[in-house]
């Protein structure tokens, strides 16, 4: 079982509180009038699905209730770092480091 | 190729089993072929086997970067039915069970394919409304189905507790006899057999790294890490491979790994003479010719590629089967897995040509791939071979997810198989 650092409630809390919402940072269409049925295709269906580093959303529903952002690697499935809905994206180079510093010596 | 038979079978037990040779040859791969598959799971080994057979094309090979057979076709609970809600995947599903139908003969390898009949259970209102529609259907799609009362269906499938104070009571059964099981690893042996006998390369630790495009943007062949192999038409066939695959082609795919597990228990004594399927309590099970009872749980809600899940999914579908079949619940079980399955959308797969000339897609199977292997390869060889899809899977085209024109199992079974 996933534990899951919840940036709301500041524990690692175990996974079965949490229902995972999909991948994270994408944008619906600015003008929806405009957006071209490919642009809707995009936003709907496409994936980036890698076999490693992901960013995705989940949601703490038996705990605070809040949605927030994960960057997990989908292989190893180890969470690097989680942080709060609304927040950047964070930079290749953040988790790089998080992901040198999580190696085992 | 030596043929099988009984006589050929009892020469070789009676001289204590030696001088068997290799069921296919294990060639290095040549510089260029007529057409590359990209992974030697069931569908892409059917997929040279039809290519050859029916479409003459032998100049092919199949790469695969770890063993043959060694991906989600070694790993399934291998649950056969046709028994879909809509037109299209009723179509789809009932040609590949046809094509089971003569398969073992046709290929002269044992497949054990067994058609023991496949149960749904209705637990819920909700669940006999979603069975009766299906089998209605059915039956208007020319697929047998019938409908079962608790009482017929714990004649069928005796382990089963239909007490009304059961904790998931079992208000009747939807049951497709046709429907049944094979095993898996004969299956990709006796496609793997049958293909390399009509001259099929089939080449393992073999990945495809990258797809080499000429200048008008067709595909010209395919990096690997044992060299550059050229080829006018490349067919995808990777399973949870595709999303990797599509984006060295520049591709971008709705398509999403999870987790899917199973396990098996004990050997024990035939006991259990069907497979049955709970949707709604994600379980469903069978017992295989070794004995073992096969248990497949559901999907785990994050994407992964580990090939491993957790232990609370597991111990959540075991207790429904303790619950429904109450005799198993002293089984030990002996070992579980998973597979990392690509799951679509609206669960239905995707078989057709691409935006890129010359590559062919056949991905998308998601947690019920194994019953259309078959009826896969034989599509998606059509495709290749004619440079169009066939009829039968012209609807499950890339495109969709750009009409709109979805074809929406997912609705229908949260426990796709
Ligand atoms: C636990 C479990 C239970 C299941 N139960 C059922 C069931 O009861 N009934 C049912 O119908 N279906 C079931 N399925 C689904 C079924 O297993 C799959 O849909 C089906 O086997 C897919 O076959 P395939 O040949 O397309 O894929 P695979 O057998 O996965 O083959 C794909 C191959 O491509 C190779 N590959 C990937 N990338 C590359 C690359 N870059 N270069 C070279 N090779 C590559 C892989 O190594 C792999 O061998 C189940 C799946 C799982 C995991
Ligand atoms: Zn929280």
């Amino acid at each position: 079982m996933l534990l899951i650092d919840c940036p709301y409630c500041r524990q690692g809390r175990p996974e079965i509180e949490f229902s995972h919402a999909g991948e994270a940072h994408m944008e619906r269409p600015a003008d929806p009038e405009t957006a071209s049925d490919a642009q809707w295709e995009a936003f709907l269906f496409h994936r980036t699905n890698p076999a490693g580093i992901h960013f995705e959303r989940w949601y703490h529903i038996h705990g605070c209730g809040c949605y927030f952002n994960a960057v997990r690697d989908t292989v190893s499935e180890k969470f690097i770092l989680t942080y709060k809905a609304g927040e950047p994206r964070p930079a290749v180079s953040e988790i790089e480091a998080l992901m040198v510093e999580k190696e085992p010596e | 190729m030596s043929h099988f038979s009984f006589p050929s079978l009892l020469a070789k037990a009676m001289g204590a089993n030696k001088g068997w040779t290799r069921q296919w040859a294990k060639p290095q791969p040549k510089s260029r072929y007529d057409v590359i598959i990209v992974g030697a799971g069931g569908h892409g080994l059917a997929c040279a086997y039809y290519l050859a057979k029916e479409h003459g094309i032998t100049n092919v090979a199949v790469l695969e970067k770890g063993w043959l057979g060694g991906g989600n076709t070694a790993r399934n609970t291998t649950v056969i039915r046709s028994n879909y809600l809509y037109d299209e995947s009723a179509r789809l599903y009932e040609h590949a069970l046809g094509l089971w139908e003569g398969l073992s003969r046709e290929i002269n390898y044992n497949l054990m394919f067994s058609q023991r009949g496949v149960l749904g259970l209705a637990h819920t209102v909700h669940d006999v409304q979603i069975l009766k529609r299906h089998i209605h259907a059915n039956r208007l799609n020319g697929i047998d189905s019938e409908w079962l009362t608790p009482e017929q269906a714990k004649a069928f499938c005796p382990p089963l507790n239909i007490s009304a104070c059961a904790r998931y009571p079992i208000v009747g059964a939807s049951l497709q006899r046709r429907g049944g099981v094979a095993r898996h690893d004969g299956v990709a042996w006796g496609f793997a057999r049958a293909a390399s006998a009509r001259g099929v390369h089939i080449i393992e630790n073999c990945a495809v790294t990258a797809i080499n495009r000429g200048a008008g943007g067709e595909v010209t062949g395919v990096e690997t890490t044992r060299g550059t192999i050229g080829a006018q038409k490349v067919a995808l066939s990777a399973a949870a491979g595709t999303s990797g695959l599509m984006e060295m082609a520049g591709l971008k795919i709705p398509i999403e790994c999870f987790t899917l597990q199973a396990l098996v228990s004990e050997p024990v004594a035939p006991v259990f003479p069907c497979v049955a399927m709970s949707n709604t309590v994600h379980a469903y099970i069978s017992q295989s010719d070794k004995g073992e009872l096969v248990i497949g749980a559901g999907t785990e809600q994050y994407f992964s590629y580990s090939q491993r899940g957790p232990l609370h999914s597991l111990e959540h579908t075991i207790a429904a089967v303790c619950e429904m079949f109450p005799l198993f619940t002293r089984l030990r079980m002996l070992r579980n897995w998973g597979g990392s399955v690509d799951v679509t959308p609206d669960r239905s797969p995707i078989l057709g040509l691409t935006p890129v000339p010359g590559l062919y897609l056949n991905a998308g199977w998601g947690t019920g791939g194994f019953k259309a292997t078959p009826g896969a390869g034989h599509l998606l060889a059509f495709t290749v071979a004619q440079n169009r899809p066939h009829t039968i899977n012209a609807p499950f085209s890339l495109k969709r997810f750009q009409t709109g024109r979805l074809i929406d199992e997912a609705a229908a079974a949260a426990v796709a198989h």
